[in-house]
């Protein structure tokens, strides 16, 4: 009040008080984290909301599918293993190495983004999406393979769950790609942070991707023996 | 990555089930699913997840790792 009695003139054309703390310059690391809706112990779930109901759900369908396979070997296991050894164990070793190592760049890309290192960020997506090109490549190199070999679909029990399964989680790979593609757009169009639960979101997803396939190694590739 | 190798290493070469061969499928099994669950931890964040989150992603660790195994060995 001013002493006259009447309220403080407000300039409507002046900048307001600040309320809020100052938010540094972006890309020096001093960027204070964004807590969007975050719990009162501070943890929050990663990503977009229902993300994970999607990632729960898929991952379950598949686990159905993984023991379906190991009782179905049961069945027949000198089948199985016979059937095993003719897969590329070293092709499945490598691409099992290549989806970890393009989960980490992601990961790098997930922390660069948020700590406003935007062009870091991007170039690691870029390295992620490049080594699921190679997972990719590979992958239609073992079916073409295999399929020349005279294996299909029909030829077993055993080769049935192996096209099924490395099929549709190919499937899971293509849009994964795809998910990474947004990302590294989105990071562009937003380089200020705010589309952190996008960028999270497109990262589950392919980490769900890599961690599906790390099962699928073991079962596919070394369990029947 | 280290486990990766070495279950890939361990993979039996050739067909009669020994012991040893189960017993390699097992460790490949319960590998996987232990890369799994840090792959859940530390890329996806679990960790520092609400509790729903981190105790579902143990419990299905657990469940689909121990079901795994039994079905195997049951063959």
């Amino acid at each position: 009040m001013s002493d006259r009695g009447y309220p403080d003139f407000i300039d409507p054309f002046a900048t307001p008080p600040r309320t809020t703390a100052p938010v540094p310059p972006r890309g020096t690391g001093a960027t204070p984290a964004v807590r969007a809706r975050s719990r009162s112990d501070g943890r929050r779930y990663p990503g977009e909301a229902g993300l994970w109901v999607l990632i729960a759900e898929d991952v379950t369908v598949f686990s159905v599918v993984f023991a379906a396979f190991l009782v179905n070997r049961g069945h027949d296991p000198a089948q199985f293993a016979a059937s095993r050894e003719e897969l590329l164990l070293t092709v499945g070793g490598i691409n099992t190495l290549v989806l970890l190592t393009s989960s980490l760049l992601v990961a790098g890309a997930v922390h660069a983004y948020r700590s406003g290192a935007v062009t870091r960020a991007r170039r690691l997506t870029v390295g992620a999406a490049g080594l699921g090109v190679v997972f990719a490549i590979l992958k239609a190199y073992e079916w073409r393979h295999s399929l020349d070999a005279g294996l299909e679909p029909s030829t077993n029990d055993f080769f049935m769950f192996y096209y099924a399964l490395t099929g549709v989680h190919y499937l899971h790979v293509v849009i994964g790609l795809v998910l990474l593609a947004f990302v590294w757009r989105r990071m562009r169009r937003d380089p200020g942070g705010e589309s952190r639960a996008f960028v999270e979101g497109g990262a589950a997803f392919w980490h769900m991707v890599d961690a599906l396939w790390i099962v699928l190694f073991a079962l596919l590739y070394l369990v029947s023996t | 990555m280290l486990a990766t190798v070495v279950s890939w290493v361990t993979a039996p070469d050739h067909g009669a089930t020994t012991h040893g061969a189960q017993a390699a499928a097992v460790a490949a099994l319960v590998l996987a699913m232990i890369k799994v669950r840090y792959v859940a931890l530390d890329f996806m964040e679990v960790r520092d997840a609400p509790p729903p989150l981190r105790w579902g992603m143990e419990a299905w660790v657990a469940t689909v790792g121990t079901t795994l195994v039994v079905l195997y060995l049951a063959a």
